[in-house]
């Protein structure tokens, strides 16, 4: 009997289907109850939504919040911000839209019971810095996952979704999606009206700076797997800005970030001669990069760029200067709780190597890059913004509805408006859900259906590498070494050499020109050919192979993306030695790609920036 | 994490994707999960653990280093109980003509100010 006639399948309808349980998935089950009284809303998520998601951990920081209340940011100053950091290229209207309602939803958070800590002198919400408040974030997740477990009608924990299923009858129209259940195996067919993507970005596609044990030690989740893109790209989704790929500045090894420690404990960062470096390169900056230096705050690629000038230069470790700022045990437990709340790794390098950050400074280094639309990068589906603020060809009826109909995104998914962060990501999914709703109930009339003979083959393709082991495993002695299968761990590592070699890793510093993209993407297609023949002995790789197909679909609109943009519009992110200037003449654009799901090519295309707040 | 089915114990099925989150330790009633840091670059001699204490709404770590010294820390994780949030049920039904304007649920009283802000500028942009 074959593996996948041995496996139940459960059909699963519902109004609205929201695939992936983080913060932007518990906003969007919220906020489509509140709405929907009477609608099916059905959440899917691949771990349990408890503990699921970037803030699984916690979290010492909400890094998006205006305090409108308090006349502290109104929100065209946070688009201001963001347009700076990001040199010119957002989605001023998403970016809008998010800080306006994103008060709202710390307020409501408050009223949760997620603790937030206030300034005594002020009564206001403690500052971290100008966008950043202070949270005790332990729980962060747990309370957010309470209020989505209350509002959705079921959630499926352990359940990975492979795929989007389109509708037979309307061309370009969502009708749901499939998945398997990695405890028992069994295969899941959701049928919904309306599809809300709100899975996560992508780590793993990179080479991280740890190769061995270490290799989990991301500064985001290794768990996310480049879903929010993987299941759009392949749904016919246009695509923006996927070569906005972000790389941070973090304690070395551990990936402490360094937020708080630069906003609100004010240290220092250095080269190893004692020099402060990040305004060294400022007049060099303006020739290759524009008036953009004159940003306030810096932006975030002219640091690293700053810093990898240094590291270049030979003239690193750079150090942090913990030592200089830990003077009282106030801003000591501060310090510390910044870790233990939300990189605990950190708190074992001080622990293990001896590192009293009271009296001794610690190293600093650049990530390996990542895929995050939530975060300080753009990257995700293009996506319709909100009516009475969108210019004209940024609306198409439904407030993050992307160019697939009835498929929403939020999170990560979304392109365009980078640092939504926590509340921010929460706050689109409610956007999402919201016009979800009126979707749904604008088309009351209308049930998509999906094609039975696409999920029989879908079902098929789901168990295939599991096939493909109990056929394959006995013309080996023993071991991992098959001339005829590949695991999904030697997938990923495949992928991240690519990645690290071509297309601009920490490997590379973040270096690439067009030989060596079209090279790198030469060697991405066999490995996605090969992804046809990977093997699982058992669920839990069957988990890590649909994973990798993800991880691979969105390092190649990366790649596509990079290649296309013919200038260095992000140092520090990545460069291109054959286009070394920002070139706002040409590329003050967005890239966007879309995948043909029917004719199997890619199109790519620029779409233009419009600046809506002076 | 996997139990074993000899031992009867849990056990990382693959280290190299954890990301030391600490959910798992956390979570194990029997507060039985040992951590280590990563053997890439953690020597080894370190312990941070942990004690979370939902229903006193804490959290307590202790860090052991190398060289002996310990440190402990305390945190608050909530301000109500767990299990107490208003379901967006709770709320009154929200006219659905509202579907067509900005609003979001608790709009405009949760943003704390007069009204959802709004740009003027978006006929000059058009």
């Amino acid at each position: 009997m074959s593996v996948r006639s041995s496996k139940a399948v459960h059909r699963v309808d519902s109004d609205i289907l929201i695939i992936g349980g983080g913060m932007a998935g518990c906003g969007a089950a919220y906020e489509a109850r509140y709405w929907g009284r009477k609608m099916k809303i059905v959440l899917v998520e691949k771990a349990n939504i408890e503990r699921s998601g970037a803030v699984a951990m916690g979290l010492s920081a909400i890094n998006c919040y205006m305090g409108m209340r308090w006349n502290e940011n109104r929100p065209e100053d946070f688009v201001r911000y963001a347009r700076g950091d990001l040199m010119g290229l957002v989605r001023e209207d998403l970016l809008f839209d998010i800080a306006r309602h994103v008060d709202s939803t710390v307020h409501l958070f408050e009223e949760w019971g997620l603790p937030i800590i206030y300034d005594k002198q002020t009564g206001h919400y403690k500052r971290e810095g100008r966008w950043q408040i202070l949270i005790h974030g332990e729980s962060y997740k747990p309370i957010v996952a309470e209020a989505a477990q209350k509002a959705a009608s079921e959630v499926y924990n352990r359940i990975m979704v492979t795929h989007l299923l389109l509708d037979r009858n309307k061309p370009n129209r969502v009708a749901g999606a499939v998945g398997f259940s990695v405890r028992d195996g069994s295969f899941y067919v959701f049928r919904a009206k309306a599809v809300i993507v709100a899975a996560g970005g992508a780590t793993h596609i990179f080479r991280p700076r740890s190769v061995g044990e270490g290799a989990g030690r991301t500064w985001y989740a290794p768990w996310s797997t480049g879903s929010a893109y993987g299941l759009l790209i392949q749904a016919g989704a246009e695509m923006t800005q996927m070569e906005n790929r972000l790389v941070v500045t973090r304690f070395k090894d551990g990936y402490g970030p360094v937020g708080a420690w630069f906003l609100a404990l004010k240290a220092v960062a250095k080269n190893a001669y004692g020099e402060e470096y990040e305004r060294k390169y400022v007049e060099e900056q303006r020739k290759l990069y524009g008036d953009y230096v004159d940003s306030k705050p810096f932006p975030t690629c002219l640091r690293n760029d700053a810093m990898l000038r240094e590291i270049k230069a030979g003239r690193h470790p750079i150090y942090l200067h913990t030592e200089q700022v830990l003077d009282t045990p106030e801003k000591e437990e501060l310090g510390w709780e910044d870790f233990l709340d939300m990189t605990m790794s950190q708190s074992i390098v001080w622990a293990s190597q001896n590192i009293d950050p009271k009296k001794r400074p610690s190293e600093l280094t650049m990530s390996e890059p990542y895929i995050m639309g939530s975060h300080a990068t753009c990257s995700g589906a293009w996506a319709s913004g909100p009516e009475d603020v969108s210019p004209k060809d940024y609306f198409w009826g439904y407030n993050r509805m992307t160019t697939v109909e009835g498929l929403f995104g939020a999170g990560d998914t979304i392109g365009g408006s980078a640092h939504k962060f926590s509340s921010g990501s929460f706050t689109e999914g409610r956007l999402a859900a919201k016009a979800a709703v009126k979707y749904v109930l604008d088309h009351a009339d209308y049930t998509p259906e999906v094609d039975p003979t696409e999920v029989e083959a879908l079902r098929e393709r789901v168990y295939q590498p599991l096939e493909t082991y109990e056929t394959g495993k006995n013309m080996i002695v023993k071991g991992t070494v098959s001339p005829i299968y590949l695991y999904p761990n030697q997938g990923v590592i495949r992928l991240e050499k690519i990645m690290d070699e071509y297309a601009a890793g920490y490997g590379s510093m973040y270096m690439t020109n067009e030989f060596l993209l079209n090279r790198g993407l030469e060697l991405l297609i066999m490995l996605k050919e090969d992804l046809e023949k990977l093997a699982a002995e058992n669920l839990h790789q069957l988990q890590r192979a649909w994973e990798l197909h993800h991880r691979v679909w969105t390092a190649e609109a990366v790649i596509r993306h990079t290649l296309y943009r013919k200038e260095t519009r992000w140092p520090g992110y990545y460069y291109r030695s054959d286009y070394p200037k920002l070139d706002d003449q040409n590329w003050h654009v967005f890239v966007n790609s879309r995948y043909d799901p029917k004719t199997r090519e890619w199109f790519m295309t620029t779409r233009p920036v419009h600046q809506i707040v002076g | 994490m996997h139990i074993d089915p000899v031992m009867r114990r849990a056990y990382n099925i693959e280290p190299e994707y954890c990301w030391e989150c600490y959910s798992c330790v956390k979570a194990c009633p029997q507060n039985a999960i040992d951590m280590r840091g990563y053997a890439d670059f953690a020597p080894l001699g370190h312990a941070l653990t942990v004690l979370r204490e939902p229903e006193k709404g804490v959290v307590s770590w202790k860090v052991v280093y190398r060289n002996g010294e310990t440190k402990t820390f305390r945190f608050p994780i909530r301000t109500t109980k767990f299990g107490s949030i208003k379901p967006p049920t709770a709320y009154p039904e929200p006219n659905l003509d509202e579907l067509s304007g900005p609003l979001l649920a608790h709009e405009p009283e949760y943003l704390k100010v007069e009204g959802l802000p709004t740009l003027h500028t978006k006929k000059e942009a058009e």
